[in-house]
C-alpha cells in the first residue's frame, strides 16, 4: 500500500536535509511502527507523507497504492485515504468542531464522487464514534480543539480518523502527553479500525504505545534513514538497550 | 479673487459647490436651517475637503481620494428589500427619501424632512470641530431620514431596520434616535446599493441613550464598488446605559465611518465591534473618537479586518479619559488578516489619559492565515480555497457570535460568507 523509495527531503526554507535515502514498504493490513531518537526525522516523515509544503522532496518517490503522491496537495492525499493523526493538533477558534467534521467528511466524499451525507446521518455517525471514544457531546460543541486537554485532543484525532475511514493511517507520537487510561482509549480506537485493507504507521519514541497497538513490523529511523527493521521484538530490544547499540552498529 | 478661490477647488469640491447651488430653493428647511446649511457649505468651501495634513484624516486624504462626485439627479425608483432579520420593522429611506408612512408600535417616528421644515433640526446640523467634513457635507445637503424616539421603559421585541437604499447619485440622510430611560431596543442601520451607479452617500446617526437604556445598534454597509460612503455616528451614553455597537463594512469604494462617542453617565458601558471586509481597490477608514468623560465607565473595542486585493484599510482608535473619569476601564484591539501583498492596513491607537486610576490598554496584530491551521484543515481533505475561506470566516465569526441573538448572528454571518465567496 505504501512504498517509500530512496526518499530524500529537506526543509524548504533553509535547505536542511532531514530525510536521507529512506526506504520503507508497508502492506495493506499491516501495522508498522517507526521508532527513533529525537531528531531522527520521524515527524518530518509524517508531514511529508501528508504533503506539508514546508518540506521538499529532492530525490526518490512515495508510492501509495502504486501511484506517486508527490504532486498531490494535502487535501488530495486525504481524499485518497491518507490520514495523519497530529502530534500537536492545532486549536482553531471560530471553526465549530461539528461544522469542521461535516465539511471534512463531505469534501472527501465529493472528491471521491460520493453523495454528501444527510444531516441526520452525519450526526448519527459522529455520535456513535464519539461514544466509543468516550468523547462527550459538550466537547463537540466547542470550537475545533479549543480548550481541549492533551488527551481530549488525541481522542478527537482518533474520532476524525474513525469518521473519515482512511486506508493509510499515520499516527505521529499519538502517545505523547497521554496518561495510561487515555492511552488505552486511543489504542482501542486504533485497534478497532484494524482491517485487511487498511495500513497503520505508528510513529513513536517509546515502546509503551506498542503494548497496546501491537505492530507487525518495527523500523528504526536514524538520521533520515531506516537503519534496522524487524518484528515486534525489536521494539522490546530498544526498550531494553536504548538506541545506542543499533546506532553504533549502523555507524 | 473669486477666480483664485475657484481654481483651488478640486473637481469634487467644485461639484459639491455646484450641486448645492443647483438645489437652493429645493432643500427643505426654515430660515434657521437654511442659514445653517449656507454656513456649513461656506466652511466646506473655505477649508476644502480634508487632506492628510489634518491629523484625523492623515490616512484618508479625502481631497485626493474623492475624485468625482456624481450628479444629484434622483434616478430610478427603488423598492424596499426584505429585512436583514426576519420580523424586523422596516423604515425605508429610498434614494435618500424616507417613507412617511413607516411606523412601529411603541415608538414615536417623524421623517427628518419635517424637522428640517419646521426648523427643529437646525441645532443638530453642526460640525463637531474644524476636521468634521462629514458634519459639514451632511449638514449642508441633508434632505431626509427618520427621527425616532423610544419612550422610557419600552422594550421593543422586534428590531427596527433603517433601510437606506440607493441607485446612485447623491444621498444625504440623518437619523436622530433617542432611547428613553430603561428602554431596550435593537436597531439595524443598513446602507445598500441596489445598482452599480456611483453614489456619494453621507449619513449621520445621532444616538442618545438615557439612564439604564440597553441598545444594540448594528451598522451594515454594503455600498457598491463605485460608491463613496461617509458615515458618522454621534453617541451620548447616559448613566448605566449599555450600548453594543456593531459595524460591518462589506462594500464601497471610499468609506469613512466615524464613531464619535461620549460616555457621559456613570456605570455606562460601550461594546464596540467592527468587521471590515476589504477587497478590490477600496479604501475603508473606521475612526473612533471615544470620550470617557465621567468616573466608573467601561468600554471594549474589537475590530477585525480582512484585506484582499489592492484594498486599503484604516482604524484610528482615540480614547480620551477625562481628568476626573477615575476607574475607567477601556480595552481596544485591532486584528488584521492581510491576505494580499498589494493590500494594506494602518492602525493608529491613541490613548489620552488625564485620570490616574484607570485601566486602559490597546493591542494590534497583522497576520496572514496561519499555515498550521491551513495544513490541518487540508490534511483532513478540505480543499485549499475552501479551507482558506473557513479560516477567514472563523477570524471574523468569533466576534459576530458574541451577539447572542441567533437570527442576527445568522444574518451577519450570511453577509460575511457571501462577501467572502465573491472575493476569496
Amino acid at each position: 500500500m505504501l512504498e517509500i523509495k530512496n526518499l530524500h527531503a529537506r526543509i524548504a526554507e533553509d535547505g536542511t536535509e532531514i530525510i536521507r535515502g529512506l526506504n520503507l514498504t508497508v502492506k495493506a493490513g499491516e501495522i508498522a511502527a517507526i521508532m527513533g531518537p529525537n531528531g531522527s526525522g520521524k515527524s518530518t516523515l509524517s508531514y511529508i507523507l501528508s504533503g506539508r509544503e514546508d518540506y521538499e522532496v529532492t530525490e526518490g518517490d512515495i508510492l501509495y497504492n502504486g501511484e506517486s503522491i508527490l504532486e498531490l496537495d494535502p487535501a488530495e492525499r486525504a481524499s485518497k485515504g491518507i490520514f495523519l493523526a497530529f502530534q500537536y493538533p492545532v486549536e482553531i477558534p471560530g471553526v465549530a468542531t461539528m461544522q469542521f467534521l461535516k465539511v471534512a467528511m463531505n469534501e472527501q466524499r465529493k472528491a471521491r464522487g460520493e453523495a454528501e451525507l444527510t444531516t441526520p446521518d452525519f450526526i448519527r455517525r459522529v455520535k456513535e464514534a464519539a461514544d466509543k471514544l468516550k468523547i462527550d457531546q459538550a466537547m463537540l460543541r466547542r470550537p475545533l480543539n479549543v480548550g481541549f486537554s492533551g488527551g481530549e485532543k488525541k481522542r478527537a484525532e482518533i474520532l476524525q480518523m474513525a469518521l473519515l475511514e482512511p486506508q493509510l493511517c499515520v499516527l505521529d507520537e499519538t502517545d505523547s502527553g497521554l496518561d495510561i487510561d487515555a492511552l488505552k482509549i486511543v489504542a482501542d480506537g486504533v485497534n478497532a479500525l484494524k482491517s485487511p485493507d487498511r495500513a497503520v504507521v505508528v510513529i513513536t519514541h517509546y515502546q509503551r504505545l506498542l503494548d497496546y497497538i501491537v505492530p507487525d513490523s518495527v523500523h528504526v529511523l536514524y538520521k533520515g534513514q531506516i537503519i534496522r527493521s524487524g518484528d515486534k521484538s525489536l521494539a522490546l530490544e530498544l526498550e531494553e538497550n536504548g538506541y545506542a547499540d543499533i546506532i553504533g552498529e549502523a555507524a | 479673487m473669486n477666480m483664485q478661490t475657484t481654481s483651488r477647488l478640486t473637481a469634487a469640491e467644485t461639484a459639491l459647490v455646484e450641486a448645492f447651488a443647483a438645489q437652493i430653493g429645493e432643500f427643505p428647511g426654515d430660515g434657521a436651517v437654511i442659514g445653517t446649511r449656507d454656513r456649513l457649505l461656506d466652511d466646506l468651501k473655505k477649508a476644502g475637503l480634508p487632506t492628510r495634513r489634518i491629523e484625523s484624516w492623515h490616512y484618508t486624504d479625502l481631497k485626493s481620494l474623492l475624485r468625482q462626485v456624481p450628479d444629484v439627479a434622483p434616478v430610478a425608483a427603488v423598492d424596499p428589500i426584505a429585512a436583514l432579520v426576519d420580523g424586523s420593522k422596516i423604515f425605508p429611506v429610498l434614494q435618500g427619501f424616507a417613507d412617511p408612512k413607516a411606523s412601529a408600535d411603541g415608538v414615536e417616528v417623524t421623517v427628518f424632512k419635517n424637522k428640517l421644515t419646521d426648523g427643529s433640526a437646525a441645532a443638530e446640523l453642526t460640525a463637531l470641530g474644524h476636521d468634521d467634513a462629514i458634519g459639514r457635507i451632511n449638514g449642508s445637503f441633508v434632505r431626509d431620514g427618520f427621527a425616532i424616539s423610544v419612550p422610557a421603559n419600552t422594550e421593543l421585541e422586534q428590531a427596527l431596520e433603517l433601510q437606506a437604499l440607493h441607485a446612485g447619485g447623491q444621498i444625504h440622510t440623518r437619523f436622530p434616535v433617542s432611547f428613553g430611560a430603561a428602554s431596550k431596543a435593537t436597531i439595524i442601520e443598513r446602507h445598500l446599493a441596489v445598482t452599480d451607479g456611483a453614489a456619494l452617500v453621507s449619513s449621520i446617526s445621532d444616538i442618545r441613550l438615557d439612564e439604564g437604556a440597553e441598545v444594540t445598534w448594528i451598522i451594515v454597509q454594503q455600498q457598491g464598488a463605485a460608491d463613496t460612503h461617509l458615515g458618522q455616528i454621534r453617541v451620548k451614553l447616559g448613566a448605566r446605559a449599555k450600548l453594543r455597537l456593531f459595524v460591518v463594512n462589506a462594500g464601497g469604494k471610499l468609506v469613512r465611518q466615524e464613531l464619535r462617542i461620549d460616555v457621559e453617565g456613570e456605570g455606562a458601558e460601550l461594546t464596540l465591534r467592527g468587521v471590515n471586509l476589504l477587497g478590490g481597490e477600496s479604501h475603508t477608514d473606521v475612526t473612533l473618537m471615544l470620550g470617557h468623560n465621567v468616573p466608573h465607565t467601561n468600554s471594549t473595542e474589537i475590530i477585525r479586518n480582512v484585506v484582499f486585493d489592492r484594498a486599503n484599510g484604516v482604524f484610528q482608535g482615540m480614547i480620551r479619559v477625562a481628568p476626573d473619569a477615575q476607574k475607567t476601564d477601556a480595552k481596544m484591539a485591532c486584528n488584521t488578516l492581510l491576505l494580499s501583498d498589494d493590500g494594506g492596513f494602518s492602525v493608529k491607537p491613541e490613548l489620552e489619559i488625564f485620570a490616574d486610576d484607570v485601566i486602559c490598554g490597546h493591542g494590534a496584530t497583522v497576520a496572514d492565515i496561519d499555515s498550521n491551521h491551513l495544513f490541518y484543515l487540508m490534511a483532513r481533505g478540505v480543499p485549499e480555497n475552501k479551507a482558506r475561506a473557513m479560516l477567514v470566516n472563523a477570524f471574523v465569526a468569533e466576534i459576530v457570535e458574541e451577539l447572542e441573538d441567533e437570527k442576527l448572528v445568522e444574518a451577519l454571518e450570511g453577509i460575511i460568507s457571501s462577501w467572502l465567496e465573491r472575493h476569496a
